[in-house]
C-alpha cells in the first residue's frame, strides 16, 4: 500500500519496493489480535473468519493474480476437510500432521486437475471447475461408508494442539490456531506474489498470448500456482474440520464456492488483502444481520454487494487505493507529520 | 488440567449470568431461517410462537426469551458455532430447534460439553440423541415410522414389495427400516431401486416397479416437487392402487404435494406421526389457532416445535425454573402428555420420542384431498436404538 513510491530504476528495485512492509500492514496484523481482548465472546466466529480468509486468499492467488476463474474451489477445501476428518476418525487426531497431510492431499488433487485447467481460459474454466465441484460432491455423497454421506462424518476427535491446548468451547485455541496458519500462509503468498514468478502470473493474466511471444511459458506457471492454491484451500478446509470437529457435504457445496467469489469481489480481487478483507466484512456482516433478522438477512448483504460493485468496481481495497492515490489527498497528506503518512 | 480450566470458566460464566438468569431464561433456537430449508424452519418457529402465545412467556416465575439463529441449510460447522455462541455470548441455557441431521449432530457436541439441555425439534436420524446425554427429541425417527409401516404392510396382506427410495442417507434409512419391518414379519422384497436425489421424471422407475409385479410398492421421498411427480407417474403407468398398495413415509402426501398431484394421489398409503387432519378435539383447536395466527395449516414441523416448547415448559416447571442440564433432562425423561398428534412420551432410557404411528390413506373429503387415518400402531419407540449394543 505504498502511496509515494521512490523512483524505480528496474524490475528488481520494483519487486524490492513491493516487499517492504508498510505500517498499515503491520497495524492490520496487530489488529487481528484484538478479538482476544475486545471480543472474547466472538473468538469462535473470529476463527471461522480466519479460515474463510485463508480460503479466499487461495482463490485470490489463481483468480486475482493468474486469471483462472473458478466456481468450484470448494472442491479442494472440501477435499482437505474430509482428509483431515477421515484421518482423525481412524485414530490419528494430531492436528499439525493432519493439517500437513490434508494440504498435500489437496495439492496432489490440484496438481492432477491443473493439467486440464492450464489448457483453458474464461468461460470454459467456469464450466470445468463447476462440473468438477459437482462430481466431487456426488462422489462424497455416494461413498457414505467413508464420508458418512448426507449425515456428515461422525467420530472426528482432535487431540490437543501440541499436546497441550485443547480445542475449547470459547474458541481460544481455535482462533490462535487458525490465525497462525493464516499468517504463515499469507507470508508464503506474499513472497510468491512479489517474486518474478508472481510477476509473470500477472503477465499471464493480462495477456497470455504476449507472454508466450516473449518466451515465458505460461502452462507450467499456471499449473504451479493452481497446485499451490489447491493445497492452501485444502489446509483451510482441514483447519475448519479440526476446529469444529465436524465435516459434512456442505464443505463441498457450490454455495461455498459462490460465497467465496462474492467475498473476493467485495474485498478486491488481485490484492493480497482483498480476500481477507472481504471475508471479514462478509462474515461479520452476516453474523450481525442474521442476528437482527434470522429470516431476511440476505437482503442487506445483497444491498451491500450491489453498492460495492456499483461504486467500488475494484472492491473495497481497490476503492481505498484509488482514494489514497488521488491528488487532493496526496496534497493533504504532505501536510501531515512524516510518521503518520505511512511507509513511503 | 485443561478440563478443570474449562470447568472453572463455565462456573465463572454461569455466576456472571446468574444475576440475569434470575428473571430470564434464554433459549437458543438454531435452525434454517433462510435458504432451501427456510419453510420448514418457519413452520417449526410457528409451533414455537403459537405455544408461547397460548401459554404465556412466564414459566416458574421466569421470563422465557427466544434467541433465533439462522444456520442457513446443511452446515454443521455453522450450526455448531451458533450453538456455542448463543451459550457463550448471549447466555442461553437451553438449546432448541435443529431441522437437519448433520446440524443436530454437530450441535450435540456443544450440548454434551456445556451440559446444556437440548430439544431436537425435527432432525429425524436415529443416532442423533445418542450424541448428547442432555438431548431429547420431539419429532420422529425415520426408523420408527418406516419399520412400523413395513410390519403393518405384511399384516394387511401385502407379501411381495418393490422399494424405491431417494439415493441419500435418509432414503437408505427408510429402505432399510421398511425392509426390516416387512421381512421380519415374513414378507419378501422382490426388487429395489434408488433414484438420483434431484430426479424429476419417475416414469422409468415406476414402470420397472410395475414390471416386477409386486403387490406393494414402497417409496421414500423427501418433501419438495418429487412427491407430486411420483404420484403422477404412478397414475400414468396405470397402477391400480386397489390391487397394488403404494406406501411411503408422510412426505409423499404432504398438503402441498397433494395439491399439485390432484386426483392422481387418491389411494396412496402413508405412515406418519402427525397430520393436520388428525381427528381429535385438541388437534382441531390447534389447527384453528395455527390458521388464525399464520394463515396456513400446521404440519409435522409445527408439531415438533409446539411439542418441543411444551417439553421445555413442563421440564422447567418440574425443576422450578432451574436450567441445570442434569436437572432438566431428568425432568424430561419419562414425561407424558397429550399433544395435537395424540399421546406422546419421552423415553426415559433413550430420551427419544415414543408416540403413535398412524397409517393413512388419501381420500377426498368435502372436495379436498386429505390423509385419512384408518389404522395405527401405538407406543412406537425408536427400534434402531433398541437394537444397538448397550
Amino acid at each position: 500500500m505504498a502511496s509515494v513510491a521512490p523512483a524505480i530504476s528496474g524490475p528488481h528495485q520494483y519487486l524490492q519496493a513491493q516487499t517492504r512492509w508498510s505500517r498499515v500492514e503491520i497495524a492490520f496484523w496487530l489488529a487481528t489480535l484484538l478479538p482476544f481482548v475486545v471480543a472474547p465472546n466472538y473468538l469462535v466466529l473470529a476463527s471461522q473468519v480466519a479460515i474463510t480468509a485463508l480460503f479466499a486468499l487461495s482463490l485470490d492467488l489463481i483468480l486475482g493474480y493468474a486469471g483462472i476463474v473458478s466456481l468450484g474451489h470448494a472442491a479442494f477445501f472440501g477435499f482437505g476437510a474430509y482428509t483431515a476428518g477421515i484421518i482423525s476418525k481412524y485414530g490419528w487426531g494430531e492436528p499439525l500432521s493432519g493439517l500437513l497431510i490434508s494440504g498435500i492431499a489437496a495439492g496432489l488433487l490440484g496438481y492432477l486437475m491443473s493439467f486440464v485447467i492450464a489448457r483453458f481460459r474464461h468461460l470454459a474454466l467456469i464450466m470445468i471447475t463447476l462440473g468438477f465441484g459437482f462430481l466431487l460432491l456426488e462422489a462424497a455423497n455416494s461413498a457414505s461408508w467413508l464420508t458418512g454421506g448426507a449425515d456428515g462424518l461422525q467420530g472426528v476427535r482432535m487431540w490437543p494442539l501440541l499436546g497441550i491446548f485443547k480445542f475449547d468451547l470459547w474458541g481460544v485455541t481455535s482462533y490462535w490456531y487458525s490465525l497462525i496458519v493464516l499468517f504463515l500462509l499469507f507470508l508464503v503468498s506474499r513472497r510468491l506474489i512479489h517474486s518474478p514468478f508472481g510477476l509473470s502470473l500477472r503477465g499471464i493474466r493480462e495477456n497470455i498470448v504476449r507472454m508466450r511471444a516473449i518466451g515465458a511459458e505460461s502452462r507450467a506457471h499456471l499449473q504451479k500456482v493452481y497446485t499451490i492454491s489447491a493445497a492452501m484451500a485444502g489446509i483451510a478446509g482441514a483447519v475448519l474440520t479440526q476446529t469444529t470437529e465436524t465435516v459434512s457435504l456442505g464443505v463441498l457445496d457450490f454455495q461455498r464456492s459462490a460465497d467465496l467469489l462474492v467475498m473476493l469481489i467485495l474485498g478486491g480481487a488481485g490484492r493480497l488483502y482483498g480476500g481477507i478483507v472481504g471475508a471479514i466484512l462478509y462474515m461479520v456482516a452476516r453474523d450481525q444481520f442474521s442476528g437482527i433478522n434470522p429470516q431476511y438477512w440476505y437482503f442487506p448483504i445483497g444491498v451491500l454487494l450491489i453498492a460495492v460493485v456499483l461504486f467500488l468496481p475494484n472492491g473495497i481495497l481497490g476503492g481505498l487505493a484509488k482514494i489514497t492515490a488521488s491528488e487532493r489527498l496526496q496534497k493533504w497528506m504532505r501536510t501531515l507529520p512524516p510518521w503518520l503518512r505511512g511507509a513511503s | 488440567m485443561r478440563r478443570t480450566f474449562v470447568g472453572a470458566a463455565v462456573a465463572v460464566l454461569l455466576a456472571a449470568t446468574s444475576a440475569n438468569a434470575q428473571q430470564t431464561i434464554k433459549i437458543g433456537v438454531v435452525m434454517s431461517f433462510s435458504g432451501q430449508f427456510a419453510d420448514p424452519g418457519a413452520q417449526i418457529d410457528g409451533g414455537i410462537k403459537l405455544y408461547m402465545k397460548q401459554h404465556g412467556d412466564m414459566v416458574a416465575g421466569k421470563k422465557i426469551e427466544i434467541i433465533r439463529k439462522d444456520s442457513g441449510g446443511i452446515a454443521p460447522d455453522v450450526a455448531k458455532r451458533l450453538s456455542q455462541e448463543v451459550i457463550v455470548r448471549e447466555g442461553a441455557t437451553i438449546l432448541a430447534g435443529y431441522d437437519l441431521t448433520p446440524n443436530a449432530l454437530a450441535a450435540a457436541d456443544v450440548s454434551a460439553q456445556a451440559k446444556t439441555f437440548m430439544v431436537n425439534m425435527n432432525a429425524a436420524t436415529s443416532v442423533i440423541t445418542t450424541k448428547s446425554p442432555y438431548m431429547a427429541r420431539t419429532s420422529f425417527t425415520v426408523w420408527a415410522v418406516n419399520e412400523s409401516l413395513g410390519a403393518w404392510a405384511y399384516k394387511s396382506g401385502v407379501r411381495k414389495v418393490y422399494t424405491l427410495v431417494s439415493d441419500f442417507g435418509p432414503g437408505w434409512d427408510g429402505e432399510a427400516a421398511f425392509t426390516k419391518g416387512f421381512k421380519d414379519a415374513g414378507g419378501e422384497i422382490i426388487g429395489s431401486a434408488r433414484y438420483p436425489v434431484a430426479n424429476l421424471d419417475f416414469t422409468a422407475f415406476i414402470q420397472r416397479a410395475k414390471d416386477a409385479n409386486p403387490d406393494g410398492i414402497y417409496i421414500w421421498v423427501p418433501g419438495g416437487p418429487q412427491p407430486a411427480a411420483i404420484g403422477k407417474a404412478i397414475a400414468e403407468r396405470g397402477i391400480d392402487k386397489s390391487k397394488v398398495k403404494v406406501m411411503g413415509q408422510g412426505e409423499l402426501t404432504y398438503e402441498d404435494a397433494l395439491k399439485s398431484m390432484g386426483d392422481a394421489g387418491l389411494g396412496l398409503i402413508t405412515a406418519f406421526h402427525y397430520d393436520y387432519n388428525h381427528q381429535s378435539a385438541m388437534n382441531k383447536a390447534f389447527v384453528a389457532a395455527y390458521n388464525a395466527e399464520f394463515k396456513r395449516n400446521p404440519d409435522m414441523f409445527s408439531a415438533g416445535g409446539y411439542d418441543g416448547m411444551h417439553l421445555i415448559y413442563e421440564s422447567l416447571k418440574k425443576t422450578n425454573g432451574s436450567t441445570d442440564g442434569d436437572a432438566l433432562i431428568a425432568a424430561a425423561k419419562g414425561m407424558k402428555w397429550e399433544s395435537p398428534r395424540g399421546p406422546m412420551m419421552i423415553d426415559p432410557e433413550t430420551r427419544d420420542v415414543v408416540q403413535t404411528v398412524y397409517i393413512r390413506r388419501v381420500e377426498k373429503v368435502n372436495g379436498a384431498l386429505v390423509n385419512v387415518e384408518f389404522d395405527k400402531v401405538e407406543n412406537v419407540k425408536d427400534p434402531w436404538k433398541a437394537r444397538q449394543p448397550k
